[in-house]
C-alpha cells in the first residue's frame, strides 16, 4: 500500500476515533467512580441534536459545543438521581437513558434532517507540528477539538493517578464504604463523574454533527456510543489505553470507505458490519487477558451504595 | 448544597411489598412517564394532552384500532417473553432485535427456497428455523459470556446492527425481487409459507403462539427443576454451582431459548404480516421488549397484558404522525417511562423517609 495512503486512512481513522474517545472517556471516568452508565449512546444523540439546533440558530459552533455538553450532563444527571439515590438497577436506568436519548433527539431534530451548516469546525492545521513527516498530517491536521481531545486524555490519566482527586475517584470506585470511612462524600463524587461522563458524551455526540459530518440524521451515532462503552473495557480504565483503542476503532470505522476507493469490491453492507464485529471480536480477546492478568473492573462497578448497609 | 438536599433523602425497609404498591407501581410510573415526556413536547409548542388523546383514540378508539395494537402487541409478547427469560438469571439481553431479524431471515429462505411445500410442512418448518437461527443469535454472544465473563449487554446490542445490515445486504442484494420496482423487499411468499389470520383482520396465528410461549414459559419457570435453577442462578452463580447445577450450560441454554423466541417473533412477522423479507421489519419491537419485560416484573402473564398497553402505544404512535410529530416520539415515551418504573422500583420495598439533617455516620 502507498504511504500517502495509509497516512491518510490513519488521518481519518484520528478524527473518525474522536467522538469515540469523548464518550469513552467521560464512561471511564463514570465507571472509576462506580457506575455504569450504558446511556452513552442516548446522551451522545441529544448532545448531537442539541448542538445542531443551537448553532444553526446562533451560528455560532461553540454555543452549540457548550450546549450539547450541558444537554448530556443533564441526561448523565437523570441517570445519576436513578442510580445514586434511589439506587436503581444500573443497566435498565442505562439502557433507559438510551431509548429516551434516542426519542428526545429524534422528535428535536425531525425538521434537521438535510439543512446544511453555515459555520462548523475545520481542520486547523498546527504550525511547525503539522509539518512533521508522517505524524503531523496523521495528528496535527485536524480541528480543535481533536487536539482538545489528546489534552483532555493527558488531564484524565494524570487526573486518575497522580493527583488527590483521582485517589478519591478510585477508592469510590473500588470500595465506596471504606471511602465513605476516610471522609469522602460517596454521593457528592458519583453525582459529579457521573455529570462529567454525560457532558463528554454530549460533546462526542457534538463532535459527529458539528465537525465530523456537519449535518443531523436520526440515530447518526449509529451504535458508537456502545462502542465506546466496549472500548472502556478494552483500555482497561486507562485513559491513555483509551486513546490508542479510539484510533484503532476510528481506522476501523473509515477502511470499509478507502477499501472501495481501492477498488475492492465488498458489498458496503459488509464494510458496515466492520466496526461492530472488530469491536466484538476485541472485546473478547481482552476480556480473556484481563481474566488473566488480573486487571479487573473497579470493585464496586454497578453496585449501588448504601449507607445503611455498609 | 444540592448534595445536601439529596443526601437528606433517605430510605427506610418496608416490612414485605405491600400488594397494592406492586399494583399500582407500575401504573403509576406510565402515567409519571407520559406527564414528564409531556414536558418536552410542550416545550415544542405541542399540546401534549392533546397528543396523548389522539393517540389513545388511534390505538383503541375503533375496531380498526383494536386490532392493528393486538397484532402489533404479538411481535411485543414474544420479543419480551425473550429477554424476560434472560433477565431472570441476570443475564441482560439487549439482542432481541437482531435475534428477531435473524429468524426472519431462516424463515425467509425456507420460504423462498421451498414455496411448493405444503403448508402444515412449510409452517412449522419456518418456526423451527425461525427458532433456530435468532437462537443461534442468542448463543453467539452467551459462549464469550459463559466462558470468559464477556459483558452480553455489549455484544448482544452490537449483534444487532450486524443482523439488521446482514438483512439489509440480503434485501437490497441477492435476494431483491426483480419484480419489486427497485424496493428492498423479496419477493412474495407463496399461500402455503403465510400464516392463517382471523377474520378480515391482520391478526394471525402467531397471537396464538406467544400466549402458549407465555404459558410454557410461566409452567416452567414455576414448576420445573430448570426454572428453579434459572431463578438461583439468577440471584448468585456461587450459590448455583454450590447446589450442583451447572452454570454454563445454563446461560448457553437460556440464551438459545431466549434468542429463540424472539426468532420466532421475526418468522411470524414475515410470514404473517409482511409475506415477505423487507428493509427494517421491525419498529425496534426488541428495544421495547425490555421496557415491556421490566413493567411486568418478568411475569409471563403480565407481559401479554403490558405488550397489548404498548401494542397500543405503537398503533398510537403512528396516527400521531399524521399530525407531524416524528416517529420517534414513541421512544421518547418509552423511555421516560422506564426511567419512571426502575425508579419506582425503590418504593416497593422502602418507605421514603426526608430527614432534617444529614444523616451521620
Amino acid at each position: 500500500m502507498e504511504q500517502s495512503l495509509l497516512t491518510a486512512i490513519l488521518a481519518t481513522g484520528v478524527i473518525a476515533g474522536t467522538p469515540i474517545l469523548y464518550a469513552a472517556l467521560g464512561e471511564l471516568l463514570c465507571e472509576q467512580a462506580g457506575v455504569l452508565n450504558l446511556g452513552v449512546e442516548g446522551m451522545m444523540l441529544v448532545g448531537a441534536v442539541t448542538g445542531f439546533l443551537v448553532t444553526l440558530q446562533s451560528n455560532s459552533q461553540w454555543l452549540g459545543l457548550g450546549i450539547a455538553i450541558v444537554a448530556g450532563g443533564l441526561m448523565a444527571l437523570i441517570h445519576a438521581f436513578l442510580t445514586i439515590s434511589l439506587r436503581a438497577n444500573q443497566v435498565v436506568s442505562g439502557l433507559a437513558l438510551t431509548i429516551f436519548g434516542t426519542g428526545l433527539s429524534g422528535y428535536l431534530g425531525q425538521t434537521l434532517i438535510g439543512v446544511p451548516l453555515a459555520v462548523t469546525f475545520k481542520p486547523l492545521p498546527i504550525p511547525g507540528l503539522s509539518q512533521i513527516p508522517i505524524l503531523g498530517p496523521i495528528f496535527f491536521q485536524h480541528d480543535v477539538l481533536v487536539y482538545l481531545s489528546y489534552v483532555l486524555v493527558a488531564v484524565c490519566w494524570f487526573g486518575l493517578y497522580r493527583t488527590r482527586t483521582g485517589l478519591k475517584l478510585r477508592a469510590v470506585g473500588e470500595n465506596p464504604g471504606a471511602a465513605d470511612a476516610a471522609g469522602v462524600n460517596v454521593f457528592a463524587v458519583r453525582y459529579t463523574y457521573v455529570i462529567i461522563g454525560g457532558m463528554l458524551a454530549g460533546m462526542g455526540g457534538a463532535y459527529l454533527s458539528l465537525a465530523y459530518a456537519p449535518s443531523w440524521l436520526e440515530n447518526m451515532t449509529a451504535g458508537r456510543g456502545w462502542i465506546a462503552v466496549a472500548l472502556v473495557i478494552f483500555a482497561t480504565w486507562n485513559p491513555a489505553k483509551a486513546f490508542w483503542g479510539s484510533w484503532l476503532f476510528g481506522t476501523v470505522d473509515v477502511l470499509g470507505f478507502h477499501l472501495q476507493t481501492l477498488g475492492i469490491t465488498v458489498s458496503s453492507f459488509f464494510l458496515k458490519m466492520l466496526p461492530y464485529i472488530i469491536t466484538i471480536v476485541v472485546l473478547i480477546i481482552v476480556s480473556r487477558e484481563t481474566k488473566k492478568r488480573h486487571v479487573a473492573a473497579p470493585g464496586a462497578l454497578g453496585i449501588p451504595y448504601n449507607r445503611e448497609e455498609r | 448544597m444540592l448534595y445536601d438536599m439529596i443526601a437528606r433523602i433517605q430510605f427506610e425497609k418496608r416490612s414485605g411489598a405491600a400488594r397494592s404498591v406492586l399494583f399500582f407501581a407500575p401504573l403509576l410510573s406510565v402515567v409519571v412517564g407520559l406527564c414528564f415526556a409531556g414536558i418536552f413536547i410542550g416545550v415544542t409548542g405541542k399540546n401534549p394532552l392533546a397528543i396523548y388523546i389522539l393517540m389513545f383514540e388511534g390505538a383503541f378508539g375503533s375496531a380498526y384500532g383494536l386490532s392493528e395494537t393486538v397484532v402489533k402487541a404479538i411481535p411485543l409478547m414474544l420479543t419480551s417473553l425473550a429477554v424476560s427469560l434472560a433477565f431472570r438469571m441476570q443475564l441482560w439481553n439487549i439482542g432481541a432485535e437482531g435475534q428477531l431479524y435473524m429468524g426472519a431471515f431462516g424463515a425467509t429462505w425456507l420460504a423462498l427456497n421451498f414455496p411448493d411445500w405444503p403448508n402444515y410442512v412449510l409452517l412449522p418448518a419456518m418456526l423451527a428455523l425461525g427458532f433456530i437461527m435468532g437462537g443461534l443469535w442468542g448463543l453467539l454472544p452467551a459462549i464469550p459470556r459463559a466462558y470468559f465473563k464477556v459483558n452480553e449487554t455489549i455484544t448482544t446490542l452490537l449483534l444487532n446492527y450486524v443482523a439488521i445490515l446482514w438483512v439489509d445486504y440480503l434485501v437490497y442484494g441477492p435476494w431483491k425481487d426483480p419484480n419489486g420496482f427497485n424496493f428492498p423487499i423479496t419477493a412474495p411468499f407463496s399461500d402455503s409459507a403465510v400464516l392463517p389470520s382471523l377474520g378480515p383482520t391482520r391478526i394471525h396465528a402467531g397471537l396464538f403462539l406467544a400466549i402458549l410461549a407465555a404459558g410454557v414459559l410461566y409452567v416452567v419457570l414455576k414448576h420445573t427443576k430448570w426454572g428453579f435453577e434459572i431463578r438461583v442462578s439468577g440471584e448468585s452463580a456461587v450459590a448455583a454451582n454450590y447446589a450442583g447445577m451447572n452454570y454454563i450450560k445454563n446461560i448457553l441454554l437460556v440464551m438459545f431459548i431466549s434468542g429463540g423466541l424472539a426468532g420466532i417473533a421475526g418468522m411470524t412477522e414475515v410470514s404473517g404480516i409482511t409475506q415477505r423479507l423487507q428493509h427494517g421489519i421491525s419498529p425496534g419491537y426488541g428495544y421495547s421488549a425490555i421496557i415491556i419485560a421490566w413493567l411486568a416484573r418478568l411475569n409471563p402473564w403480565a407481559i401479554v397484558i403490558v405488550s397489548f398497553v404498548f401494542g397500543g402505544l405503537l398503533v398510537g404512535g403512528y396516527s400521531i404522525q399524521t399530525s407531524g410529530l416524528p416517529a420517534a416520539t414513541v421512544a421518547m415515551l418509552q423511555g421516560a417511562i422506564l426511567f419512571f418504573v426502575v425508579g419506582g422500583e425503590i418504593f416497593v420495598e422502602h418507605r421514603l423517609k426526608i430527614s432534617g439533617k444529614r444523616g451521620n455516620k
